[in-house]
């Protein structure tokens, strides 16, 4: 390289600070700001942990128990599974409204193969995971390859799944009892861990494991960028060099998968298979999504954001009845959390643009 | 568009309507949902029914409960339709009284089944359970029950859904009476103040609400011992929550409705005591009651006493008690619907 085509020593003679902040004179706020930015779910951890705090104070021991805490864990498996799939498709800037659905109808998929067809309990649970799975994986062929807007795919799947589900079971419910005698493992993510005061079933192990598992897939896999990609730009991620259609494919039958699982975990919880739970999992899950802080337009956000926001749904509904609310204000309360995480979304992202 | 569609209708209805002949009487069946067992037994019985009298029936439900659109949709459909009588069970009770005044202004008969509108009247005629009586039955036999210890009884109330609906509202209230609980307004739930009442919540009658609920109170007051709930799968939902910290033998629990599934829990001791209600009379009566309306215009009459058409309740358990008649499981399981 000569000395006269060397442009580069222009640059080693500049000022290096020309394009930062000013960091100092703004302080504690900017770089907190920045810090939320980095880190999205830190404001999900924020209001979990303070509402924690103050629901302790007010409440004491009754709601700062081992008892008290794990049981809000329990009360949340169901959602908080269900919030994961939610998670994965809401990151590829999609939506999942057949979510509860299809953890309801694998549910009883497990339950009416076993006691009406008589096949083994394993082979049922193994049926009605592959049943998700493939509903799942419907909704994300119709999404990918025939375009259609993941809104009104998942509204038409959920009604269709929904209405099979009722057509299939006759919406008989199958007795805990029942099952408990002659398939106990239906029931098998229902089982408890007792650790002194604290109580945690194998569904709510399941969830944590789910979650850590997928957090770690999506930051340090090519799939789970692949994901974040395909959320943020689809175009951009297709010229990149990802198939964005196995990608967007692959999620949605994943995300069909673990809804699969949630309905196991329901017989464990529920004891029964009941064709009428679950009704409300979708805006529930939804609601654990957006409290967590993922964006909707895809692309943000990250898991452990919807596990606390699931919690924190948990803790309010918990805190609040202990209080001796009235379960009107839960809602009402719920309502008010998913418009400021919504405003605090907004607020994060001012700078990051 | 819309012209188009009405158009069609009508010529549908031209069609239909010489098909099924000139003295054919239509009638319409509005049920809150085609899932629940209790509106499935409930079609059934008007079916049957229908077939005997050679009446023509429509039956439409809401998507889900509460769907109260598809519910005045309906209405207007047979309205248009040139339906004799309607039979309803209502999913917003007083928002519907509109769609109703139209169709009885229009010359229906307009039954209300199983729930009540708001005012009562709104409706022709009501063929329902007494569901204070269905919660009156209950909270007595419970109260007979524990005996002198329903003193210092501790108990949960697990109701439908937080919009306190009348048959919510009846049930919780007849099972306090029953029990021998100062009501205060007895159009609403929560504003008593006996502190035997450990407290109240909502499981949206099913198993999953159920367990949640009882899970709430049970955080409140571990030592519970008496539990009200609004159905059956509330009830199974809240014995999986007493199983998981192993108080599920020493605690009683009540409820309504007397599907089969529940009967089964009460024989299998899940569920102490529960009150039967009758989907199926209700809705062949109200087929009677239109047939009876479209040949001579006679409109049924209330049971005495009540400003109702009562379908009858009985207590099933297989603890009697004195002073509170019953029925057996095996009896209650020839009864069961759903």
């Amino acid at each position: 390289m000569s000395n006269s085509e060397n442009f580069e020593a222009v640059a080693s003679g500049a000022e290096n600070e020309i394009a930062s902040f000013d960091e100092d004179s703004k302080g504690l706020i900017t770089r907190f700001h920045h810090a939320l930015h980095t880190i999205p779910a830190l404001v999900p951890l924020i209001v979990l942990v303070a509402a924690v705090v103050v629901f302790g104070v007010f409440l004491g021991p009754k709601f700062f128990s081992p008892f008290a805490l794990t049981l809000i864990l329990q009360q949340v498996q169901i959602v908080g599974i269900v919030a994961a799939a939610q998670s994965l498709v809401i990151l590829t800037a999609g939506i999942d409204l057949s979510v509860g659905a299809i953890a309801v109808i694998s549910s009883v998929v497990m339950g009416q193969f076993t006691f009406r067809y008589g096949l083994p309990v394993e082979l049922s649970v193994a049926c009605g995971l592959l049943f998700g799975t493939l509903i799942g994986m419907a909704n994300g062929w119709l999404v990918a390859v025939m375009k259609l807007p993941p809104f009104i795919v998942t509204l038409g799947t959920w009604q269709i799944v929904l209405a099979a589900n009722f057509l299939y079971s006759a919406n008989e419910t199958i007795r805990s009892q029942d099952i408990a005698a002659e398939a106990p493992l239906l029931q098998l993510l229902g089982s408890k861990l007792k650790l002194g005061g604290a109580v945690f079933t194998y569904g709510v192990i399941f969830l944590v494991i789910l979650v850590l598992v997928l957090a770690y897939v999506l930051r340090h896999t090519a799939w789970g960028r692949h994901v974040y990609a395909v959320g943020d730009d689809p175009e951009a991620a297709e010229l990149s060099g990802v198939n964005v259609k196995r990608t967007l494919i692959s999620v949605y039958a994943v995300a069909g998968l673990i809804c699969a699982f949630a309905g196991w975990a329901l017989i464990g919880r529920i004891g029964s298979v009941s064709p009428t739970s679950g009704q409300l999992l979708n805006i529930e899950s939804i609601t654990a999504v957006v409290i967590g802080g993922i964006s909707l337009f895809g692309g943000r956000g990250s898991i452990l954001g919807t596990f606390f926001g699931a919690l924190i749904v948990g803790v309010f509904t918990l805190g609040l009845r202990l209080a001796g609310a009235d379960a009107q204000w839960t809602f009402l309360l719920i309502g008010v959390l998913i418009i400021a995480a919504v405003a605090v979304d907004q607020w994060i992202r001012k700078v990051a643009a | 568009m819309k012209k188009l569609l009405a158009c069609s209708a009508l010529a549908m209805m031209c069609v239909s309507g010489s098909v099924a002949g000139a003295d054919e009487i239509k009638a319409c069946l509005i049920t809150k949902t085609d899932t629940n067992p209790f509106f499935v037994k409930m079609r059934e019985g008007a079916l049957a029914k229908s077939e005997e009298l050679g009446v023509n029936l429509s039956t439409y439900a809401g998507k889900v409960d509460g769907d109260h659109e598809t519910q005045v949709a309906a209405i207007e459909t047979c309205i248009a339709d040139g339906a004799k009588g309607i039979l309803l069970t209502a999913s917003d009770t007083s928002s519907i009284t509109s769609a109703v005044a139209q169709a009885r202004d229009a010359g229906l008969v307009v039954i209300a089944l199983d729930t009540p509108l708001d005012p009562i009247d709104a409706a022709d005629m009501t063929f329902a359970t007494d569901n204070f009586v269905a919660g009156e039955l209950i909270g007595a036999w419970a109260a007979a029950t524990l005996g002198d210890d329903a003193a210092n009884a501790k108990i949960a109330m697990l109701n439908i859904m937080v919009s306190q609906p009348t048959v919510g509202v009846l049930r919780n209230q007849g099972f306090m009476q029953g029990f021998g609980i100062d009501l205060g307004d007895p159009n609403k739930w929560g504003d008593e103040d006996d502190a035997r009442i450990v407290g109240q919540d909502v499981t949206a009658g099913n198993e999953e609400g159920g367990r949640r609920a009882m899970e709430n109170l049970l955080a409140i007051d571990p030592m519970i011992n008496v539990v009200y709930t609004i159905n059956e799968p509330a009830a199974a939902g809240a014995y999986e929550a007493l199983k998981a910290i192993g108080r599920e033998n020493d605690v009683l629990i009540v409820s309504v409705d007397g599907g089969c599934p529940g009967v089964a829990n009460v024989k299998a001791g899940v569920i102490g005591g529960t009150s039967q209600q009758y989907p199926l009379l209700m809705a062949s009566k109200g087929i009677e009651a239109i047939v009876a309306w479209a040949k001579d215009g006679t409109k049924p009459a209330n049971t005495p006493g009540k400003d109702f058409f009562d379908t009858g309740v009985a207590l099933i358990t297989d603890h009697p008690v004195n002073d509170v008649e019953s029925i057996d499981t095996d009896e209650g399981t020839s009864l069961c619907w759903g």
